[in-house]
């Protein structure tokens, strides 16, 4: 028999053409393939999230193929000198042997630690820009509630990562969760005991943070991750209003090649921030701190960014303690747990309570700029702002002692920042906000500024307005509003010239202004220009 | 290839009659453009990078790709060699070490590497595939009202045929049936709760830890106290005498000693609540260091105002006035603990603290 020749060119069609014998691919492959995608780079914040989850995946792997989460007492003998012969538990020798003993495991645990923090921040902006345009509204609720749970599955998670090295300001933040712990109403003590084992600090909490950190909330995670990511692509992304743009189709490019090929970049881009990050900028250097004592604490012991607030309201909240019929509730009891427990749910409750407030229950698609939302736009801010002083606060010692002001001063700064503040912000947002659209709306109808001071016979100076359709007898235009960008500069209607590309000589003739596809070039061209008429 | 390929223009003509897919004459993007339409999207605007292909400007943006793609090539190979021959044993105070530099030469070569790859798609992505907008129809929101009818009777009928609504007892014998195995499925949970006892209300300064004699105070090291060793104004940290004592298995006891200065001693005898009265040993005062406000150890000691700071949430403690908090969110003094010398002149504790030390709980009043 002639052995038949081997046509490599034909082997991708073949090899499709069998496995469509079996699974019937062609139609839903072609569905994938060509799925549109819509653009704008703010539609990329959660993709850093995603990709930052990724790189953590992979760098917390090696590292889990090093640590020990054990309590057990021992000797210090690694390479780092000035902890040698210091009693530690093995979970703090290994993360010291992970520094310097093993080969490349510093540059993996700091990638490990940036992109945990670069995970919580995109997961932060994420939210802020779904929160800002309006993006949660129906038929997005849910993708929201996932949305926020992942926040707060992000800061347990961060939380117990960086517990687990056991040094010494990851064991005075245990401490302080265990005090928190403790304040909880009837069964406090209780709650502090199970988590501990027993009595702080016990020798179980490493070994349970341990299972919850690689096992349990990793898989959480990655399951509302998956069906996060998921329910984007069956209800297809929110789009900005824009030409041709509705509630009923979306415009953007295809899957394949366009959005993969970006993704794919940006994921690379992702990771290597993180690399050099992690080379170039030390992260927690647990070195430094020793290991765990009761009695040992240094000044400026901060926790994680994203735990920051929580750490910032717990130093704000006054010395408010509760005793009756011979039962306490402690201070903390406030900000700590009811104080933690709205910054759950009222972010999970927005949504609906807005329905409620504005009565729609239309299905949306189409994004709204913040300031064609000016409420919205306010409560945001007032969130973000409640959430900045807070933040800030958890750093209170730093900042009295790098601007030198006293301490105390910080203290009250925050508190009544706390309630001043937030006000503040809604109300200037909300100004804000009308300012720019009576903007927009005044380049709609008289056109854009172009820089130019005319004067008149009668000695009256005028700017000249570049309408942005044909005026009427008064110079106004009747143009409508449509929710987005309105060009307020003249190279935005394409008055400059493209640049000529080329190092040192132009490699090619420019090309004439407008000519350069994307639409944005529909300028007026020749004689049409001279109708460039007063604004009024 | 490139012929069959569009020059720009090409959304004008909606096709009249449907495109015979198999017959052999018809191009490829033809097709292409047929299975876009019946998966319900329409081309708005699609043009190649560079129409006329081997242009200066298309060369110079292939090259720049090229650049970075070998860019991260380099840098890969340059962050194995270095991951391998670079010297990485970490040697201490090697100010001028290769070795300090391993971290940072990784990183580097590892984000060029990344970062290379990177920047090279994206070029390739914005400057290289074709200008394309398309439109898509969404199709989102409820399902066809036919749909929703058919799936609501098929549903409601699955109900009816499991009798539930016209059998109530079976309703009632499911439900207790099942409720009591959810909660039986909490039970091993319960393997975690332990409880608390009194262990909140002692420290190690309690007789039960030395075989019911009084407790001693020691360093860090277990050496025994001396009243006289402590400067007047000066304050160092206290454990029990006990095995274990100066260990996290007792993290509650760990307490500051604190050499008061006369009047100062005077101000805090005058000022001791009762249950503090007779605490103080002449001049030393001894008051807890886990701070009452969620534990941090309080050890910021400021000899000329007498406050003692917990450097965690800023609480202020007044050292001559029982330890009253007088700034920030701690609520309760820090407790005080009784301290007396023994026959051999080595300060111990006359009886554990009197209070529950470091943070407050609901029931630690109760004892």
């Amino acid at each position: 028999m002639k052995r038949r020749k081997l046509d490599v060119k034909q082997l991708p069609a073949k090899a499709a053409g069998e496995l469509d014998d079996r699974f019937q691919l062609a139609s839903p492959l072609r569905k994938v393939l060509t799925k549109v995608f819509p653009d704008h780079w703010s539609f990329l914040l959660g993709e850093i999230a995603l990709f930052s989850f990724i790189v953590l995946l992979l760098t917390g792997t090696f590292l889990a193929l090093f640590f020990d989460p054990s309590m057990t007492e021992v000797h210090y003998e690694g390479a780092y000198a000035p902890l040698r012969g210091i009693e530690m538990s093995k979970a703090y020798e290994s993360s010291l042997n992970l520094s310097f003993d093993v080969r490349g495991g510093l540059i993996l645990r700091q990638m490990h630690h940036w992109a945990a923090l670069l995970f919580m921040a995109s997961i932060v902006v994420h939210m802020g820009r779904t929160f800002f345009t309006g993006a949660f509204r129906k038929p997005r609720e849910t993708n929201w509630l996932i949305g926020v749970l992942l926040f707060w599955l992000g800061f347990a998670e961060g939380f117990i990562g960086y517990s687990l090295p056991d040094d010494a300001l990851s064991g005075t933040g245990l401490r302080i969760a265990g005090g928190i712990a403790e304040s909880i109403p009837l069964v406090g003590s209780w709650v502090s005991f199970a988590l501990f084992g027993g009595e702080f600090p016990g020798d179980s909490v490493i070994p349970m943070f341990y299972i919850l950190h690689v096992f349990l909330l990793p898989g959480i995670l990655l399951a509302l991750i998956g069906i996060h990511v998921g329910l984007v692509l069956i209800q297809k992304h929110t789009q900005w209003p824009g030409p041709k743009r509705t509630e009923h189709n979306v415009i953007g490019y295809r899957m394949f090649p366009n959005y993969v090929s970006k993704q794919g970049g940006f994921f690379m881009l992702v990771f290597s921030v993180i690399a050099l990050m992690a080379g170039l900028f030390q992260i927690n250097p647990i070195w430094m701190f020793g290991p765990y004592r009761a009695e040992v604490v240094s000044a400026g012991s901060q926790p994680d960014f994203y735990v920051m607030f929580l750490d910032g309201i717990v130093r704000l909240f006054p010395a408010w303690e509760i005793r009756a019929f011979g039962f306490t509730i402690p201070a903390v009891f406030w900000p700590g747990i009811v104080g933690m427990g709205l910054f759950t749910m009222l972010p999970l409750m927005y949504p609906f309570l807005e329905r409620r407030f504005t009565k729609d229950k239309a299905h949306h698609n189409l994004l709204q700029r913040p300031r064609d939302v000016p409420a919205r736009a306010g409560v945001g801010a007032m969130a973000l702002s409640f959430w900045v002083v807070c933040t800030l606060s958890g750093a209170n010692d730093i900042i009295a002692d790098k601007f030198n002001i006293s301490l105390n001063a910080m203290t009250w700064g925050g508190r009544i920042g706390l309630l001043v503040v937030p006000p503040l912000a809604y109300l200037m947002t909300y100004r804000i906000c009308l300012g720019l659209q009576q903007h927009d709306r005044e380049v709609l109808a008289h056109g854009v500024e172009t820089g130019i001071i005319k004067r008149d016979p009668d000695g009256r100076f005028y700017e000249v307005h570049q309408p942005l359709a044909q005026p009427d007898e008064h110079g106004h235009t009747s143009l409508e509003y449509n929710g987005w960008t309105v060009p307020k500069k003249m190279n935005r209607l394409g008055a400059l010239a493209p640049t000529l590309k080329g190092f040192f000589k132009p490699i090619e003739q420019a090309e004439k202004p407008g000519a350069n596809g994307d639409g944005s070039g529909e300028v007026e061209e020749g004689e049409k220009r001279e109708e460039i008429s007063a604004g009024k | 290839m490139s012929t069959d390929v569009p020059s720009g223009e090409e959304k004008k003509d909606e096709q009249a009659e449907p495109l015979d897919v198999l017959d052999s004459g018809v191009t490829r993007f033809e097709l292409v453009k047929e299975a876009l339409r019946r998966d319900g999207v329409e081309i708005l605007h699609y043009e190649p990078r560079f129409p006329i292909p081997g242009t200066k400007e298309e060369k110079r943006v292939v090259r720049t790709i090229s650049f970075f793609f070998v860019l991260a090539g380099l840098a890969a190979f340059g962050f194995i060699a270095a991951y391998i021959w670079w010297p990485w044993e970490y040697e201490f105070g090697g100010a001028d070490t290769w070795s300090k530099w391993y971290t940072p030469v990784l990183g580097a070569l590892l984000g060029i590497a990344l970062g290379g790859v990177g920047i090279g798609i994206l070029t390739w992505s914005k400057k290289l595939l074709p200008v394309e907008e398309l439109m898509q129809e969404r199709h989102d929101g409820a399902s066809d009202p036919v749909e929703r009818r058919l799936t609501g009777a098929t549903l409601a009928h699955i109900g009816d045929e499991t009798g539930v609504a016209r059998r109530p007892m079976l309703k009632r014998a499911l439900l207790f049936g099942a409720a009591p195995l959810g909660l039986a499925a909490l039970m091993p949970i319960g393997g975690l709760i332990k409880d608390p006892g009194d262990a909140l209300f002692t420290t190690g300064f309690n007789p039960k830890f030395n075989g019911g004699n009084p407790v001693r105070l020691m360093r860090e090291d277990g050496t025994l106290i001396r009243p006289e060793e402590i400067s007047v104004g000066g304050q160092i940290t206290a454990f029990p005498a006990i095995p274990g004592g100066a260990t996290l298995e007792h993290a509650d006891s760990p307490t500051l000693l604190i050499h008061l200065r006369e009047p100062d001693a005077a101000e805090a005898r005058a000022n001791a609540y009762e249950m503090n009265q007779g605490s103080q040993w002449e001049n030393i005062i001894a008051y807890s260091k886990i701070c009452t406000h969620v534990g941090c150890p309080a050890s910021l000691y400021e000899q000329q105002t007498n406050r003692l700071l917990c450097p965690c949430h800023q609480s202020q403690f007044h050292i001559t006035n029982n330890a009253t908090p007088i700034f920030g969110p701690a609520t309760r003094a820090l407790p005080q603990l009784p301290l007396g010398v023994d026959e051999e002149g080595y300060l111990y504790a006359t009886s554990d603290y009197k209070v529950a030390i470091g943070p407050a709980f609901w029931e630690r009043e109760k004892k």
